[in-house]
């Protein structure tokens, strides 16, 4: 399929498939093993400019849009789902600056992010807050030219990790949702520890830990637009974002169902390569299309994005969907293909299976995505 | 500093294959890259110039495609490309070609240092770089695989051997042939591509050199291919089959026949 | 034009297309048409048709030699480090033998160094009729300006037709510049020389393309003919106690000595086992063994056959072996009687660097692994099982 990409999405799909192949996938294991963060290959990631893809170009970036983005995402994912994580929460973490952020924070901010000096983290989740963003805990109260902020997050993609984070806290507890803002805290600040580092089931070479605020004084410069706007900072950031989820998962999809095609090729059993059954040819082929299915709604969704249409909250919602529960549903039907190996650690389609599934649930789990996606729906049926 | 490197567009071997019918090399669609050896060459001269200063001018002779290993050259971090392309090159051996590359650099004229990969997978020579370094007059330092210091115009490095390294001292300007060990080439970025995409490359043909046209190309090569054959395939082996105690029976036994 | 299709003797019969190396010649309107910007006029076309229809124009070599007549001999450079003389020499000697028996000349081996005595006369029971011999403390080690300079004056002075040189790290640096200098017709990493009975010639026999083709390549205008081979490839000539010689001491002008480079420290590296080029038996290990501790097996088996160790590029890569054990394009070429390769599949990088291998031997647990398509001996099964099992069986079989 020729998806007219530009010259430069070209480049960056070419040379994020050659990190992919020759530097990720061959470490990919072990990372999933160990539980680390994969500096090696994050500094690598930024010496390729990959990091700069998603900032303007007046501010050290590229100045490609979510499509780029999406595309570097996929790439990185068809080799592991959880390095990719790192680098597309960064991307996450940086949207708000790139948003609504003062010239002052993005001169601040964003060349060191483009050149991936050091990355950036998103902080919205809280023990008692996943889908529900009006439900946050965490305070920021101001006092003269500072905000004190207070309160736990958890499940931070990055967290400990990231340089820079963007945190959403409530400064009028009484508007519900409509008193939150987002503010930039440095890793460093007093007050701004890191608590729990998570266990996860997949995407294990990304770090997933609790964001600490006990007293933790921020100057008031770093609050992002104005106070009571971090709900609306939030929701046009996974606006942003959530085609690099769907993209993740694409990518995700894609490694699954390039080992599970090379696989049976390769596997004989009774006389011939297990390509030759219509059994796991028709598997095959269903997974192709799904798979190509996705990646022609990611990439809409992402170009409907780029070109300034900011009203894709249904499509990007049915973009992340619909690929990740591909990813889920391809790399299972990997692991079937791949038999008793598919089942073992020493083949890589039980990681792919494990990876997958975080995508049918961060950044909105696929049954949020459905609420968009039918409340959308009768909206715009009421309105014909 | 001033760095020439010396590089060479060759065939992936990986994917040369030979026709089993007619027994003859099958060429269709094998892609063409930068000679494996001199993506260590390339990034050596790179990481000389980050430290010390300077350009990197990457060189090389071939057809008019072979722009696209200039470009890829230009993507990890060299500043000039210049592609030597003629009919009247076509056709050069080992000695032609380093003739036609020190007539190159001797019009480049401002150089400390020449490196080149220690040879090309293709043909597997290993005399072109010292080749250069003969025609331009210039000491040399083959196998390369450390530069241990680079001061006011000497260097030392360290030369690979069968039975280990030598340090060898040289003056500037040296023409170096470095192997595997010298470095782990960096990916290209972005920015790099971008660049390398839209970067002039100059073309030079034999009437932008000063060179004597006896010594070009197929006249100017003391040696000529008389025959090309493909070597024949090494007889189908045997396999050994049995458990773990028998295979390994048959094997000893084989292995006391052959020592 | 170069070359040239004569478009009247041409049937179209696609033997040229076949044996062109550069994919340079397509059939169009059944006769065949030569595209020059991919043609190396490399010249494999010429002899393949059979209707003579393809003309390639060779110029006449206008710095032609005049004298070629008067080049006479076949020479062998004999490598010497730390004053011993490397075996590949005695190879070559034997080679050059034969060589010299074809033309009706004699071999004559040229040593550079300092103090050589026993050196020079092992070389004269070895087969060679002169030695040629240039002592001086600055040649006690090989340095690239002083050795060729000596050459280039010895091969200006004697004028031999053919000199032989190991393609080792020292005889392809020295040869390369020699040859630039004396413009003469070099051909590297020979795998076969023979004369030319017609025109007394010697015709040059190598691999090209990583083995996969192989070219015969001559000089026939220029002198002397130069060429290298690899160690192991030629069997190594007999000693002959009787043999007698003539022993020609060389005195030169100082100024030959010069150098620009200098040699300021010798490192060898203690190995765990012996030099990979030298080796009769190598066992080689590759990602196959899962891990670096079960190079163990590898070590064990090389042990008890008095073998190297070698390594793939995936185990290299992986930090198990040390690059100096690697095996293939990017690592050592090498040429042993016995190949074991374990865990290895066969990537047509590792094969190009063994497949020259006499006898070899392959373990590994993929059946269509393409090591298999090289090997004398394939056993489809698990290193780690059959290893200790071998190298058990193997100490029983030798003992006896």
């Amino acid at each position: 399929m020729d998806y007219l990409l530009t010259e430069e999405q070209k480049m960056i799909r070419d040379l994020c498939r050659q990190i992919a192949r020759e530097k990720i996938a061959p470490v990919a294991a072990e990372y999933d093993k160990t539980e680390k963060f994969p500096h090696g290959i994050i500094k690598l990631i930024a010496e390729s400019d990959l990091f700069a893809v998603f900032v303007p170009a007046e501010y050290g970036g590229t100045g490609g849009g979510v499509l780029d983005l999406c595309i570097a995402t996929e790439e990185l994912s068809c080799a592991c789902g959880g390095i990719a994580v790192c680098y597309a929460a960064s991307a996450l973490g940086t949207f708000p600056i790139v948003l609504f952020g003062t010239e002052e924070q993005k001169k601040k901010y964003l060349p060191d992010l483009a050149k991936g000096k050091t990355i950036a983290a998103f902080g919205i989740t809280e023990p008692e807050a996943g889908s529900d963003a009006s439900a946050i805990k965490t305070t920021a109260v101001k006092k003269g030219d500072h905000y004190i902020l207070n309160g736990t997050k958890h499940f931070i993609t990055n967290g400990g990790e990231a340089g820079v984070y963007t945190v959403i806290a409530m400064t009028d507890r009484t508007k519900g949702a409509r008193g939150a803002s987002a503010f930039i805290v440095e890793k460093g600040t007093p007050g701004f520890t890191f608590g729990k580092k998570e266990e996860k089931m997949g995407i294990r070479a990304s770090i997933t830990s609790e964001l600490i605020f006990t007293d933790c004084k921020i100057p008031k410069e770093n609050l992002i637009a104005r106070e009571g706007m971090g709900f609306i900072v939030t929701m046009k950031t996974f606006d942003m974002s959530r085609p690099g989820v769907a993209a993740q998962a694409l990518g995700i999809a894609q490694g699954a169902l390039e080992l599970a095609v090379k696989y049976s090729r390769e596997r004989k059993q009774f006389g011939k390569p297990i390509s030759g059954f219509q059994g796991i040819q028709w598997m095959l082929a269903d997974m192709a299309t799904k798979v190509e299915a996705s990646r022609a709604l990611v990439y809409a969704v992402a170009r409907m994005l780029d070109s300034g249409n900011t009203g894709v909250a249904k499509e990007s919602a049915m973009a992340k969907l619909f690929a990740s529960d591909t990813a889920m549903q391809v790399s299972t039907d990997a692991v079937q293909i791949l038999g008793g190996y598919g089942y073992m650690r020493d083949y890589p389609a039980e990681k792919y299976m494990r990876d997958a599934k975080i995508t049918q649930i961060y950044e909105g789990t696929n049954q949020i995505q459905r609420n968009i996606i039918a409340l959308q729906l009768i909206k715009e049926m009421a309105k014909l | 500093m001033n760095i020439i490197v010396c590089i060479k567009q060759v065939p992936e071997t990986t994917e040369v294959r030979i026709n089993p019918e007619t027994n003859t090399l099958m060429r269709e669609g094998v892609k063409s890259i930068i000679n494996p050896f001199d993506m260590y060459a390339i990034e050596e001269g790179v990481r000389i110039k980050e430290k010390s200063g300077g350009k990197v001018t990457v060189l090389t002779m071939g057809p008019p495609q072979a722009e696209t290993a200039l470009r890829e050259a230009l993507s990890l971090g060299a500043d000039e490309a210049i592609l030597l392309s003629d009919r009247a090159f076509a056709g050069s051996d080992t000695w032609a070609t380093s003739y036609t590359l020190a007539c190159a650099i001797r019009k480049i004229k401002d150089y400390d240092l020449i490196v080149c990969g220690k040879q090309a997978s293709d043909g597997d020579t290993a005399q072109v770089g010292p080749g250069i370094a003969t025609h331009l007059d210039i000491p040399q330092v083959t196998y390369v695989k450390k530069i241990e210091e680079i001061k006011d115009k000497t260097v030392r490095v360290e030369r690979m051997t069968e039975e280990g390294y030598e340090i060898i001292e040289s003056g500037l300007p040296v023409l170096f042939t470095v192997v595997k060990e010298i470095n782990s080439p960096r990916m290209p970025a972005l920015r790099g591509l971008m660049r390398a995409k839209s970067a002039k490359i100059i073309h030079w043909t034999h009437k932008d050199l000063e060179a004597n046209a006896e010594n070009l190309g197929l006249g100017g090569s003391p040696t000529q291919v008389v025959k090309i054959f493909t070597p024949l395939p090494r007889p189908s082996g045997e396999m050994l089959e049995g458990d773990v105690e028998v295979i390994a029976r048959k094997l000893a036994d084989i292995l006391n026949k052959e020592i | 034009m170069p070359i040239q299709v004569i478009v009247e003797k041409c049937t179209g019969c696609t033997m040229c297309v076949k044996v062109c190396p550069f994919d340079a010649i397509r059939i169009m309107d059944k006769k065949a048409v030569i595209n020059l910007d991919k043609c190396n006029l490399c010249g494999a076309c010429e002899p393949a048709c059979k209707f003579k229809a393809i003309f390639l124009e060779k110029p006449e070599a206008s710095i032609r030699k005049q004298d070629i007549g008067q080049y006479r001999g076949v020479w062998v450079f004999a490598e010497q480090k730390r004053g011993k003389v490397q075996p590949v020499v005695y190879e070559l000697l034997g080679k050059a033998r034969e060589l010299a028996a074809s033309l009706g000349t004699e071999v004559s081996a040229v040593l550079l160094g300092e103090r050589l005595e026993e050196e020079v006369q092992e070389l004269i029971w070895r087969g060679a009729d002169k030695v040629y011999v240039a002592e001086r403390l600055e040649l006690a080690n090989y340095q690239d300006e002083p050795y060729t300079n000596v050459i280039v004056e010895l091969i200006n002075k004697y004028k031999p037709e053919i000199f032989l040189c190991p393609a080792s790290s020292v005889g392809r640096s020295l040869i390369s510049r020699v040859a630039i200098k004396i413009k003469a017709g070099l051909t590297a990493d020979c795998t076969e020389l023979a004369i030319d009975k017609d025109k007394k010639i010697l015709l040059s026999t190598r691999p090209a393309f990583g083995g996969n083709i192989m070219a015969t390549i001559v000089s026939p205008d220029y002198r002397p003919q130069m060429a290298t081979v690899r160690h192991k490839v030629f069997p190594e000539s007999l000693t002959d106690m009787k043999r007698k010689g003539k022993i020609i001491r060389e005195s030169f002008d100082g100024r030959l000595l010069n150098s620009r480079t200098r040699l300021l420290d010798i490192v060898d590296e203690i190995e765990q086992t012996v030099n990979l080029s030298e080796a009769d038996i190598i066992v080689a290990g590759g990602r196959g063994l899962r891990a670096p501790e079960n190079f163990r097996l590898i070590e064990g088996l090389a042990r008890s056959l008095g073998g190297a160790v070698g390594a793939s590029r995936a185990a290299v890569d992986s930090g198990w072996m040390a690059y100096s054990h690697q095996v293939g394009q990017t690592g050592k070429t090498v040429c042993p009687k016995i190949y074991i390769a374990c865990g290895i599949s066969g990537q047509i990088q590792h094969l190009v660097g063994m497949q020259s291998s006499k006898v070899i031997i392959a373990i590994n647990s993929d059946p269509y692994a393409p090591i298999f398509k090289v090997a004398n001996y394939g056993i489809v099964g698990d290193c780690l099982e059959i290893l200790p099992v071998l190298t058990k069986n193997l100490r029983e079989v030798l003992r006896k």
